[in-house]
């Protein structure tokens, strides 16, 4: 097989497996593998940034979270449509990373990992600050009728489980074939070529900045659809959603699953909720062995799940 | 006041964390919870002899930043050397390392918040309120670390054995330099140096498992916004921090003061994108 | 302590699916003998497989104090149900799952009871954000939820019919029934020290209005950021002429924050009023603590065994394992929850209740069990109700109970007031029985 036909069967097999899981899945697993495809979309919109553009974010909780506010909100307070507030979420997203962007963009290395970091944080106490509007750390929850719609004529209702698990592989599937096609146009090798030496890539003509601007944008705009899919399919906004944690969480998948390859991040999310869920079933002091594991893991596979793979045996794998 | 001693901790750690970011370029996740270990062996350690307090904390102050530092060598070994201090897969590594810290800590010491007696117990009264006296003694004590730091890394072999690991590794390496060793002990430094912030603050706070987020949030602030390179800066970086969101305060309402100074102290490194003394990017 | 659970795990699913099938089977013959005259608890004809009760527990993250105390409160009232025969004549079986503290794996941890472990009903959760990032998931799943988060959520109507908070007074209930007595006995000009975020919201608006209606007023409001490791700067804030400081804090800061307010004020303070959450875990006699001599403090349920603690209360404390200073039995520096955690203890009482008076079988009857809960009014002090009697409103699905006033004397927590049910009361038009089953 090409190194394309590779590719596509790779993926088009994932996406198909996931398609055939819900059919075999049992309940409680029916609905994990949902919330791990929404959450594998915010880590595949963190990995465009940090994976393809060499750019460590420390913020992508505030584009989680503006999508999932600007989802959830006008949904809460307005009866805005589902559907409506899904793009507004995106959208609101795709527009404050654009905005950051602008600003941060000043910075690389450490330091941008930082800025962003105080960014999302400033992000996080506003959502505390405007408590009378958000409820803060306790949160909102749409209410079961928010989430029943006609769209294209279908009645769905997103408490379904199966409406809920084919929302959620359809938006992995957008994001997945998102990256897939990104990383393989020009405009990806660009990005990679500013991740492998930005100094170069400048020389040869490309203004560096305007890539890594674009990059975050569209991080920004996947990160925010996961976190309106978020608050749509499971109801809930709250501002632990924009805390450090789901900052730093996307990170670890990223890294876990491998940096830089496109079926990685959906390989970290699973691995990671996984390992906790399973150890916590088995022993009270369980975060000891999730992070025994996830030492053990980064021994044997520095690069990650996917890219040590790669590295070793898969040199085609995008 | 309140500001100048959350300065003077915020210092020392962030000192620790400076080293070990400067010289090993590394992001360690986890500092903030060898902060945490500090504070929470000191409760250990005076627990030991609780008819004694002074001489607790004095054993507190001594053994612990030891124990941590232990603790350091022993994760340097085993992983980060491992791992030939790669940055991506040392971020993994050190989230390991604190998950295995705080659930190792919440097993054996508790949910609990634990308080430690200060060493020493006067109060310092002014006609409109009054403060703990063992506050001077945490500016004292940071003050005198900081200039022994200095003083190290600036004076002696040790430092600069360090600095020329830190400017070059290959370099230093190819002259002799035991790169391994001082990578060893550096993480153990700024390990060390952590914990002794932990003991310091305990007496005003207490030792919680939770308690190493905020001190390594801020480290990495000071230490950025600092300069990366720059121990000045560092310290420099530390005062603006602590008393910032103290003044801001006074004007807003407290959270959204924090909002404020968080994006302010932002700014600042988006108009210098090196920190206010590091040196412009080669 | 175990974390599973203290009832051999033994069903797994293969035996409890055979149990079932069994129970089918016998199901004409069991409702018979129900029904027969003679038949009390311990009738085995029916069946005895357990009763699965998922126990939804913050064992890691920031609620790990509270979360560590409910699981020796459930322990405890769940060995002594099973000694009595259990419910319905079946044993509880404890299925226990840490949430972390964190609302998106207490949605998780809902599902996993629901639809892994299949319990009967989900209950024990504390945490206001964990329980409403949990509910939405519970309504779907058709799940019982039984909280015990003294939270005002429930009461307000955001959640749905699944939801009850049966075992403990909700925070508008406890804020407002404290009112009376402050303006009465400490002050009418307080200023109010909180956490800025949703619970010390709840704080400010309820008792704000309830003081007003007392003729006080507020004559400084404080909110105190989360993440803030000190507190010294935010006490030279409070106006001169406040007569009562009301505090109230949650998190690892608490100690830090009664310490450094009694720093600043030395010997002249105001009068000082806060919610035992302030404390709750930490000894009163900690070091630096000494200056709280003379303050008041809320309490659910007294700490300090006192002269007028109960036979019930005695009981309780004896079974839990606290000793009469309100730590544990076997460390007297582990200080306990005490007045949150009798709310698991009395949450299981009215499960008990609920199950028996509804003739729950099984998932099939859990809307039985709702309007079986819904329909109950009253609890009386009793073993099973060691905090006290308490009404219950069956369209808010919140009871409410008395609360107490202690002041600090010697180190030690003395009660000096207890309010009645009435002081607690509130309007609001709440009405889930309207929501579809």
């Amino acid at each position: 097989m090409t190194g394309r036909a590779r590719v596509w069967v790779l993926h088009g097999g994932v996406i198909l497996l996931l398609f055939l899981l819900q059919f075999v899945l049992p309940d409680y697993h029916h609905t994990n593998v949902a919330r791990i495809m929404v959450l594998a979309t915010y880590a595949i919109g963190y990995n465009l940034l940090i994976g393809y553009t060499g750019l460590l974010s420390l913020g992508h909780a505030m584009f989680f979270a503006t999508g999932l506010y600007g989802a959830g909100l006008p949904i809460y307070y307005f009866g805005l449509h589902p559907v409506a507030g899904f793009l507004l979420g995106a959208l609101l997203a795709l527009v404050l990373a654009f905005v950051v962007g602008l600003i941060v963009l000043r910075t690389s290395g450490v330091a941008f990992m930082i800025v962003t970091m105080m960014f999302a944080q400033a992000f996080f106490l506003a959502t505390l600050y405007f408590n009378g509007v958000t409820r803060g750390d306790e949160g909102l929850v749409l209410a079961a009728e928010a989430r029943r719609f006609g769209f294209l004529g279908l009645d769905l209702d997103l408490a379904e489980p199966a409406t809920r698990y084919n929302m959620a592989l359809s938006l992995f599937t957008g994001a997945l074939l998102i990256c897939l096609a990104l990383v393989r146009s020009p405009l990806g090798r660009v990005m990679i070529a500013i991740r492998e030496n930005e100094e170069r890539t400048r020389m040869l003509g490309y203004n560096a900045r305007d890539y890594k601007l674009l990059a975050l944008s569209l991080s920004g705009l996947l990160s925010g659809a996961a976190g309106a899919a978020y608050v749509l399919l499971f109801a809930y906004m709250g501002s632990s959603f924009a805390a450090i944690q789901y900052s730093i969480l996307p990170l670890l998948w990223v890294l876990l699953g491998g940096i830089g390859t496109v079926i990685g991040p959906l390989i970290g999310t699973a691995l990671m909720f996984y390992l906790i869920d399973k150890t916590s079933e088995v022993m009270q002091s369980y975060l000891i062995v999730v992070g025994a594991v996830l030492v053990a893991l980064v021994l044997f596979f520095p690069k990650g799940l996917a890219g040590t793979l790669r590295q070793r045996y898969a040199r085609w794998l995008p | 006041m309140e500001g100048t001693v959350t300065a003077f901790v915020l210092a020392l750690t962030a000192l620790g964390l400076s080293l070990v970011f400067g010289v090993m370029r590394i992001v360690n996740v986890a500092h903030g919870e060898f902060f945490m270990l500090g504070a929470v062996l000191a409760w250990g350690f005076t627990a030991l002899i609780p008819e004694l307090p002074f001489w607790g904390f004095m054993l507190a102050l001594l053994a612990a930043p030891v124990c941590v530092a232990a603790i350091a060598v022993i994760a340097d070994a085993l992983v980060l050397r491992r791992l030939n201090y790669e940055p991506e897969a040392t971020i993994v590594a050190t989230i390991g390392l604190l998950y295995i810290l705080q659930q190792s800590v919440l097993t054996l010491y508790g949910p609990n918040a634990q308080p430690v007696v200060a060493p020493i117990s006067f109060r310092v009264v002014l006609p409109w309120f009054g403060y703990s006296g063992y506050k001077l003694v945490v500016i004292g004590a940071a003050a005198l670390l900081l200039i022994g730091v200095w003083y190290a890394i600036t004076r002696t072999k040790f430092g600069l054995v360090m600095r020329a690991t830190q400017f070059d590794r290959e370099t230093a390496q190819a002259f002799g330099v035991p790169v391994k060793l001082v990578y060893a002990a550096v993480f153990a430094l700024g390990a060390a140096l952590a914990a002794i912030a932990g003991v310091l603050v305990v007496p005003l706070q207490q030792a919680h498992y939770l308690m190493g987020l905020d001190p390594l949030l801020l480290s990495f602030i000071v230490v950025i916004i600092g300069g990366l390179d720059s121990l000045k800066g560092t310290v420099v970086a530390a005062f603006i921090i602590g008393l910032s969101d103290g003044i801001i305060s006074m004007f807003f309402s407290p959270t959204l003061a924090k909002i404020i100074a968080t994006l302010a102290v932002a700014l600042v490194l988006v108009w210098r994108p090196q920190g206010l003394f590091g040196a412009r990017a080669r | 302590m175990n974390p599973k659970s203290p009832i051999p795990a033994s069903s797994k699913s293969v035996t409890r699916r055979s149990a079932l099938k069994k129970l089918g089977a016998a199901a004409g013959a069991a409702s018979a003998l129900t029904l027969a005259p003679g038949f009390v608890r311990y009738a085995q004809a029916q069946s005895s497989a357990p009763i699965k009760l998922g126990f939804q527990v913050h064992s890691t993250g920031i609620g790990a104090a509270y979360g560590r105390w409910y699981d020796r409160t459930t322990q405890a009232a769940v060995a002594l149900i099973n000694e009595a025969g259990g419910i319905s004549g079946r044993p509880i079986e404890l299925v226990s799952e840490d949430d972390g503290t964190d609302p998106k794996r207490g949605a998780e941890v809902v599902e996993k009871f629901a639809s892994q472990h299949k319990v009967d009903l989900v209950f024990g959760t504390l945490f206001s954000h964990v329980v409403i990032g949990a509910a939405p998931r519970a309504g779907e799943l058709k799940m019982p939820y039984f909280v015990v988060s003294e939270g005002y959520h429930v009461a307000s109507g955001a959640l749905n019919r699944y939801v009850f908070q049966p075992g403990i007074t909700d925070v508008r209930s406890q804020v407002s029934a404290m009112a009376p007595w402050i303006a009465g006995n400490l002050g009418k000009k307080v200023t109010m020290i909180f956490p800025d975020y949703a619970f010390g919201h709840d704080h400010r608006d309820f008792f704000s209005a309830a003081i007003e209606k007392q003729g006080g007023s507020i004559a400084a409001l404080l909110p105190i950021p989360p993440t803030e490791a000190s507190y010294t700067k935010y006490f030279p804030q409070i106006p001169a002429d406040t007569e009562v400081i009301y505090h109230v804090m949650v998190g690892p800061g608490v100690l830090t924050f009664v310490k450094e307010m009694g720093e600043h004020f030395g010997s002249q303070r105001p009068q000082i009023f806060g919610f035992v959450d302030s404390l709750e875990a930490v000894d009163i006699a900690s070091p630096g603590l000494e200056f709280l001599d003379g303050t008041y403090f809320w309490e659910a349920n007294p700490r300090y065994a006192g002269p007028s603690q109960t036979e019930f209360d005695k009981f309780f404390r004896e079974k839990v394992g606290v000793d009469a200073n309100g730590a544990s039995v076997s460390d007297p520096k582990d200080i306990s929850t005490y007045s949150h955690m009798f709310g698991c203890w009395e949450t299981l009482y009215v499960i008990k209740q609920a199950i028996e008076a509804s003739g729950y079988q099984g998932p099939a009857d859990r809307a039985k069990l709702i309007e079986a809960t819904e329909a109950m009014t009253t609890f009386a002090a009793g073993n099973e109700h060691p905090q006290g009697d308490k009404t219950f409103d069956g369209k808010r699905h919140q009871c409410y109970g008395h609360q107490f006033i202690s002041k600090v004397e010697n180190q030690k927590l003395n009660v000096v007031h207890q309010t009645s049910i009435e002081d607690g009361m509130y309007e609001n038009d709440t009405d889930y029985t309207k929501q579809a089953l």
